[in-house]
């Protein structure tokens, strides 16, 4: 499991990959925010476009970027299906009437408008966070930007450290459960016939194993950070420092351009009745 | 005055239930500053236990007595503040047994980096201090590498280089070679006893390894929670017959040159390691010929 990989980061050196991971959580909420806040056809139109100029921004490749996507496909076609069957027009023409079933136009282009916010959204929160981010700075990130929860008591410190502790374990533990299942086969465990039920019972006796030695690793990782002086957030210091650039405020700007952008597509459209609004 | 000052230190541990089990039984000990010390002894023979009372880390002291003083700091004091506890952490580095279990962040540089930040050592010397240590192990190399891609020698070699940018005084190796093959095992001795010569790092081996006994400056033989021997390794090794009572062998090279010498050769000590050995036996060979 030498090749295990982290999460889904892409390494590759693009505007994207070098802002501030900070600045990446932030421009992943607004960008969110956006594609809610789309109200008509020439606003999805602009979202689509910019979800087109971020795949070209970050370099990842098209068929990476289809993984994510590939994941919801199934969440994505059924709330567009029900969009369908689901809206009404009371004083509209159905395109198709069939017993209780009625299609509308609207009800396609809501389909379509909700189609195209879940993909513009995935790939928003994707290209910013989880492919151009690496899971140890997004950390870093929602801690800095969390902190000052840390006034209201909130542990905030204490949660970056278990993500980090937790990041830092994924491969040694996927690693382990790959020896204990070997060794379970060589005793004769079978994991890939039966039914169901039978094959989730198989992994009982891989399953124990892995958490007492989970325990133990547990055990004995206080045992060294506390030789270490670990002693909680107070007074640590940190060797990496965030800081942001001239580039993280001009991106910052031009998410603000995108949101601005969309607000004044939605009033323009709502002043000129514009259609297929929804 | 010792660096390290431990008098008459008992220590028991109790099960779920029953009688506490002893496990230290009357040590007396002390460690000046800059020596390399083995202490040797079989599983079960305490010598885990002491190196963690030394840094604080058993779980229970309700059945420890006696005394340890680490650097004028009274470990088994009922006053012992927060403050002492880390002062004497930075002082005595540790380093276990399973190099996975004690590496904590995602990235090499990072992990180093732990220790200092814990103790709040601004930039830039925290910068420094990471360099440094990653350089004297050796892995300067590998900084932004994630430790999951090491092997085990490098693994601890990380772990070693975490605890060496704190600075300590002394670093107690627990068993640090004890889960490493054979390349892993040399580089991790190669730079404990490099740390000691060059950076006059008091350094304690706990091990069970003969061979790495052999080539400290005193050997500590721990037997049923006592010191059953104390001395050069030559002088321990000297005691073969006790050390077999206490579960442990020669080192190979060493036992060859006492049976060589029963079958009548004429050979000349030390022969500890395997150099020596040969060594040895060339000048007995030489003295035949000429």
């Amino acid at each position: 499991m030498k090749g295990f990989a982290l999460g889904q980061y892409y390494p590759a050196d693009s505007v994207i990959h070098r802002l501030d991971p900070r600045m990446k959580v932030i421009a992943a909420i607004l960008y969110i925010v956006a594609s809610f806040l789309c109200k008509n056809f020439f606003a999805f139109v602009l979202l689509v476009v910019s979800a087109l100029f971020l795949t070209l921004v970050s370099k990842i490749p098209l068929k990476i970027l289809l993984r994510s996507i590939r994941a919801l496909i199934f969440i994505m076609i059924f709330t567009a299906v029900i969009n369908i069957f689901w809206f009404t027009e009371p004083d509209a023409e159905p395109l198709l009437a069939w017993k209780f079933i009625k299609i509308y136009r609207g009800g396609l282009f809501n389909a379509l408008f909700i189609l195209v916010r879940i993909l513009a959204m995935v790939i928003g929160t994707s290209i910013f966070l989880t492919y151009t981010t690496s899971p140890i700075a997004l950390t870093d990130a929602i801690e800095h930007l969390l902190r000052p929860l840390a006034k209201i008591k909130v542990p905030v410190h204490e949660f970056a450290m278990m993500m980090t502790i937790a990041l830092r374990f994924i491969p040694t533990i996927v690693e382990e459960t790959d020896k204990i299942m070997s060794a379970q086969k060589a005793r004769g465990a079978d994991f890939t016939t039966g039914s169901l039920m039978s094959r989730a019972k198989a992994l009982i006796p891989v399953i124990i194993p892995l958490f007492a030695s989970a325990f133990r690793r547990a055990g004995e990782l206080a045992t060294a950070m506390e030789c270490r002086c670990y002693h909680g957030g107070e007074g640590r210091t940190k060797l990496r420092i965030l800081r942001y650039h001239v580039r993280d405020f001009v991106a910052l700007f031009v998410i603000f351009l995108f949101v601005g952008g969309i607000i004044a597509i939605n009033i323009f459209g709502a002043k000129y009745g514009w259609v297929y609004t929804m | 005055m010792p660096l390290i000052d431990i008098k008459n230190l008992s220590y028991a541990y109790r099960e779920e239930e029953g009688e506490p089990i002893s496990v230290l039984k009357g040590i007396d000990l002390s460690i000046n500053e800059g020596e390399y010390v083995v202490i040797l002894g079989h599983n079960g023979s305490g010598k885990s236990t002491l190196a963690k009372l030394m840094n604080m880390v058993v779980d229970d002291y309700e059945f420890a007595q006696g005394q340890i003083l680490v650097d004028g700091i009274d470990v088994l004091s009922e006053e012992i503040t927060d403050d002492d506890v880390l002062n004497l952490r930075k002082t005595v580095g540790m380093v276990f047994q399973n190099p996975d279990n004690q590496l904590v962040a995602t990235i090499v540089e990072e992990d180093v980096a732990f220790g200092p930040e814990n103790l709040g050592i601004p930039h830039p010397e925290l910068r420094e201090r990471v360099d440094r240590a990653l350089e004297t192990v050796g892995m300067s190399r590998y900084a932004h590498h994630e430790p999951h891609r090491l092997s085990g020698g490098q693994k601890q070699r990380v772990a070693i280089a975490g605890i060496i940018a704190m600075m300590p005084r002394v670093m107690i190796f627990d068993e640090s070679t004890a889960m490493l093959d054979p390349i892993g095992r040399r580089e991790v001795i190669e730079t404990l006893e490099m740390l000691n010569r060059e950076k006059g790092i008091t350094v304690i081996s706990i091990t069970h390894y003969m061979d790495e006994a052999a080539r400290a400056d005193r050997v500590i033989v721990l037997d049923d929670g006592k010191i059953l021997l104390d001395g050069t390794p030559a002088e321990v090794f000297a005691h073969k017959e006790k050390l077999r009572a206490a579960g442990l062998e020669l080192p190979q090279c060493t036992a060859l040159c006492y049976e060589l010498m029963a079958k009548g050769l004429k050979l000349e000590g030390p022969f500890n390691t395997p150099e020596q050995c040969a060594e040895a036996l060339t000048r007995a060979y030489r003295r035949r010929e000429g």
